[in-house]
């Protein structure tokens, strides 16, 4: 459906510096796919979305839509924005503060190359105002509706014409924390609904891992990695991507001992670490382990087995759901998030145990 | 269309400059001798010692006038922003004042208050105590430097106002919280801190008393008192007419006020780093004077009275007497609408009313159209070389109203497209002059559009014209209907640039209120006075009214 190839995005920065973008982005969204393009900011995946909306001129590359290029560098093929037919919507919303509810949500038919009657005008435009349930503002100013509102009205006015492809910059950034969640299922329901083929971007990894059915990491102007949500949080390509997608425990270390079963033993900071290893790994090999704060055990009574080290509870905070332990082993501290039943005092000792299947490990 | 706008603005600004440097370089052509070049002018300019003298007077009336307008303005401004001071709230109605009172009636009507032969306080004070000598005399630098001070010190206290108003009071709190006490945040720290924009504000307002034509035309002629911008009215009225000395002085004045336009526009983009906005609102603590409050509020009165009271009233008075005269007992059972009746029966006034509505209606028209383009292309565009198009556009500011007059007449009497003495020479030259507001106001509103605005009708499917026309040009609006209206009262009342380029068929307001004066004719002069006076009123209650119903929605 949607293929981004080789796309090379650079320009010139107040300072007149060349700011590099996106650099070789490469990836295909199929059909009635939502695709996320996570990173955090000045990572390049605002400008790949803009490449493909057409508002930025990439250098290179090319990018096509259900086999329609719309730009290739080889070729000179630049369709102008307002002809390529995707629906946007902006982080900011850009709702047009001189128009109404209905107006806004219009002017995509009023001003396309398809000419509309009147009556398909109103029709299709309180059909998907019925769609993000606002029919009944239709005759509002669009300045009088809140943030919510706003944020489902610019969804409207992107979905109106039934666009090819719908692009979505960080549309959730701008509300607050409780209508930022429902506004997560909401978009969720649109999406899967009307199988629109979606490109998703947003530095939140939380969002990310739940709308998505497919993620590509973004740091620098390149793709990290590019996997379903349940990959990217599991198994991260790279220590970037361990790091960035949730919180995470590194350790450095050198592999000592491999194993028949893909189990190596590696020498850290903290001692001998038993973890298993999907890639293959060689005894003197430099690598990284990334452990999640909820992958790491902890327990008041010395459990028997490896990977258990010996702590001291430094810090606890309390979150409600959860409980965050920071303890030391030795002299490196460790993050681990509990069910608040466990309530070792601060200063007390405890056991840290890790379970080697949860450990991933990265050559370094 | 961008490269259209980009034309018309080389065009109207670059050309008449060019030609202003050409023609100074210039011998005058006669029917005799073709014209040469030459240093001539720049000679018979600068070579004298008059020259000097005219340098000297230009700048001590400039001082003056500005620093006596910063000075009033600063006080007040700093009454209204930052103490409890009563009455405050007509302040506000001061910023209207050099609007709604163009400055050739402002001097009239001092001089109608202050001349030593018929000044009315004069003659009030000599017979109150008795004197032999008029205690005041108008026609004088101190007269001069009095009249434009008080006719722009608005101005300065609104540049001022906005300073105050821009700081963060923290910074000034924490001021206090380490310790130090009044005199050392005023000094330390408020000072300091707005030190940029007062040296803005004196610059601003001394290239604006330099360029300043009708105080010294009315005030310094007469006794020979004669500054670079009266100099220039004279050069060009002497028989036979010296364009070539003329331009060789408006270059002298062209050359100072671009330093001073330079400075300011450095000054303003150094400003960032003494950025005192903050997102915040906020309100600045203000102080609790006492009793002083009435002191202040006194000084306030008798500045009120001043600058809109005694002017306004000295027209209003004469404008129904017969000839002028003092108010007496006896003069007001003479009380006359004759003056009235004249201006109504002047055999031109509807035409000359006409020409300046028609003239002020287009240029605002014209002006805030083609600025908005310029705009959006400086502001939104990211095509290299777009701030030369902003440099250009805005470059009429540092013409001298009577300098740009000059200019155009040369361009045009070289270059004969048969509109010399018609009324599409003071069309052109309004544009011109008024350009750079037109691009001010468009540029503070485009700044406030946000770019995803236009992106996403692009996205919609819409092209550039259906985005400028039914996106940007609605969302501009407040500043466009401001702007128009701000453009179209300038342009009513305009006379420095007109006083060169009228023929007797194309006479506007401003143009017969001189004639009137230059005739003696002042009860009748004091009727057309009143009457457009009121106009102007008029009509910038209209703009705030305008401007309350359209401004931008929040």
């Amino acid at each position: 459906m949607l293929r981004v190839e080789g796309l090379f995005t650079e320009y010139p920065n107040d300072r007149g510096e060349i700011v590099k973008a996106a650099q070789d982005v490469s990836f295909t969204v199929e059909e009635g796919r939502l695709f996320t393009l996570l990173g955090p900011s000045g990572c390049g995946k605002t400008t790949t979305l803009r490449s493909i909306a057409g508002l930025e001129r990439p250098r290179a590359g090319e990018i096509s839509v259900s086999g329609r290029v719309v730009f290739s560098s080889s070729s000179g093929v630049f369709v102008a924005p307002n002809r390529r037919g995707f629906g946007m919507v902006f982080q900011s919303y850009a709702i047009w503060p001189h128009m109404t509810v209905f107006e806004n949500a219009a002017f995509p038919l009023e001003v396309g190359d398809r000419k509309y009657s009147r009556r398909q005008v109103r029709e299709n435009v309180m059909r998907v105002l019925h769609a993000v349930q606002l029919e009944e503002l239709a005759d509002r100013d669009a300045t009088k509706l809140s943030g919510g509102q706003q944020q489902r009205l610019a969804l409207a006015r992107a979905l109106v014409m039934e666009p090819a492809l719908l692009l979505l910059d960080e549309p959730l950034s701008n509300l607050d924390a409780k209508l930022r969640d429902l506004m997560r299922f909401e978009l969720k329901r649109l999406q899967r609904e009307l199988k629109i083929t979606t490109v998703y971007v947003t530095h939140d990894q939380g969002e990310a891992l739940a709308l998505s059915h497919e993620i590509a990491v973004m740091d620098h102007g390149r793709i990290q990695q590019i996997g379903r949500p349940r990959d990217i949080y599991e198994n991260p390509a790279n220590q970037f991507v361990a790091d960035f997608v949730g919180n995470t425990n590194f350790f450095d270390g050198v592999v000592s001992h491999v194993d028949s079963g893909e189990r190596c033993l590696v020498r850290t900071e903290i001692g001998d670490m038993l973890v298993k290893a999907v890639r293959p790994f060689r005894p003197g090999d430099r690598v990284a382990i990334s452990i999640r704060p909820e992958d790491v055990g902890l327990i008041e009574t010395c459990p028997p087995g490896d990977n258990v080290w010996r702590a001291t509870v430094e810090q606890k905070v309390f979150l409600g759901e959860a409980i965050d332990f920071r303890v030391t082993v030795g002299a490196r501290s460790l993050l681990s998030r509990q069910h608040p039943t466990l309530r070792t005092p601060v200063g007390g000792t405890i056991f840290v145990l890790v379970n080697p299947e949860k450990c991933v490990v990265f050559s370094t | 269309m961008i490269g259209a706008c980009v034309a018309f603005a080389v065009y109207i600004a670059v050309i008449p400059l060019a030609f202003l440097l050409w023609q100074s370089f210039r011998t005058p052509q006669t029917a005799a001798t073709p014209a040469v070049w030459t240093l001539g002018n720049y000679i018979a300019a600068y070579g004298t010692a008059e020259t000097f003298r005219l340098f000297l007077t230009s700048m001590r009336f400039a001082f003056g006038a500005s620093l006596f307008s910063f000075i009033v303005g600063t006080a007040l401004a700093w009454m209204n922003e930052r103490t409890n001071t009563p009455f405050k709230s007509i302040f506000f109605a001061l910023s209207l004042i050099p609007l709604v009172i163009p400055s050739i009636l402002f001097t009239v009507s001092w001089i109608l208050l202050a001349s030593p032969q018929i000044g009315i306080v004069n003659q009030l004070i000599q017979g109150w105590f008795g004197l032999e000598q008029p205690p005041f005399d108008i026609y004088s630098m101190g007269g001069m430097i009095w009249v434009d001070g008080l006719h722009y010190s608005p101005m300065a206290f609104l540049l001022m106002s906005a300073a105050f108003r821009a700081m963060d009071p923290s910074l000034e709190e924490s001021a206090t919280m380490s310790g130090a006490n009044v005199w050392q945040v005023m000094w330390r720290v408020t000072l300091k801190l707005t030190w940029p924009a007062i040296f803005a504000t004196v610059l601003i307002l001394f290239v604006r008393s330099i360029e300043s034509f009708e105080v010294p035309a009315l005030l310094g002629l007469p006794v020979g008192i004669e500054v670079f911008t009266s100099s220039i009215y004279t050069a060009v009225h002497r028989y036979p007419s010296q364009v070539g000395l003329a331009s060789a002085y408006g270059v002298a004045l062209l050359v100072i006020t671009t330093a001073g336009v330079y400075a300011v526009s450095r000054l303003s983009s150094k400003g960032s780093k003494y950025a005192t906005m903050t997102g915040k609102g906020f309100r600045p603590r203000q102080i609790d004077l006492g009793a002083w409050r009435w002191a202040t509020a006194t000084a306030f009165i008798v500045y009120f009275v001043m600058i809109v009271v005694l002017p306004f009233f000295v027209l209003l008075w004469s404008s129904f007497q017969r000839f002028y005269t003092v108010p007496s007992r006896e003069a007001l059972q003479n009380l006359t609408l004759d003056p009235y009746r004249f201006v109504f029966a002047y055999p031109d006034l509807a035409s000359t009313v006409w020409n300046s509505v028609m003239l002020s209606f287009g240029t605002a028209t014209v002006v805030m159209l083609v600025t908005s383009v310029i705009c959006w292309i400086v502001v939104k565009t990211k095509l290299p070389g777009r701030w030369v198009l902003d440099n250009i556009a805005s470059l009429p500011l540092v013409f001298p109203g009577i300098v740009l007059g000059l200019a155009i007449m040369i361009f045009y009497l070289n270059v004969d497209v048969g509109i010399y003495g018609t009324i599409w020479i003071m069309f052109i030259s309004y544009i011109t002059r008024f350009m750079p507001y037109g691009l001010r106001y468009n540029t503070t509103s485009m700044l406030q559009i946000h770019q995803e605005l236009e992106e996403s009708a692009a996205m919609c499917g819409a092209s550039w014209t259906t985005t400028f026309r039914r996106i940007v040009l609605p969302l501009l609006k407040p500043g466009l209907v401001a702007g128009w209206i701000y453009v179209m009262i300038v342009s009513i009342r305009e006379l420095s640039t007109s006083i060169l380029l009228y023929s007797p068929d194309t006479r506007v307001v401003s143009i017969v209120i001189w004639e009137l004066w230059e005739n003696g004719q002042y009860v009748e002069l004091s009727a057309l006075g009143v009457l457009f006076i009121l106009s102007l009123f008029f009509l910038v209650l209209l703009a705030r009214w305008v401007g309350a119903r359209y401004g931008i929605k929040e």
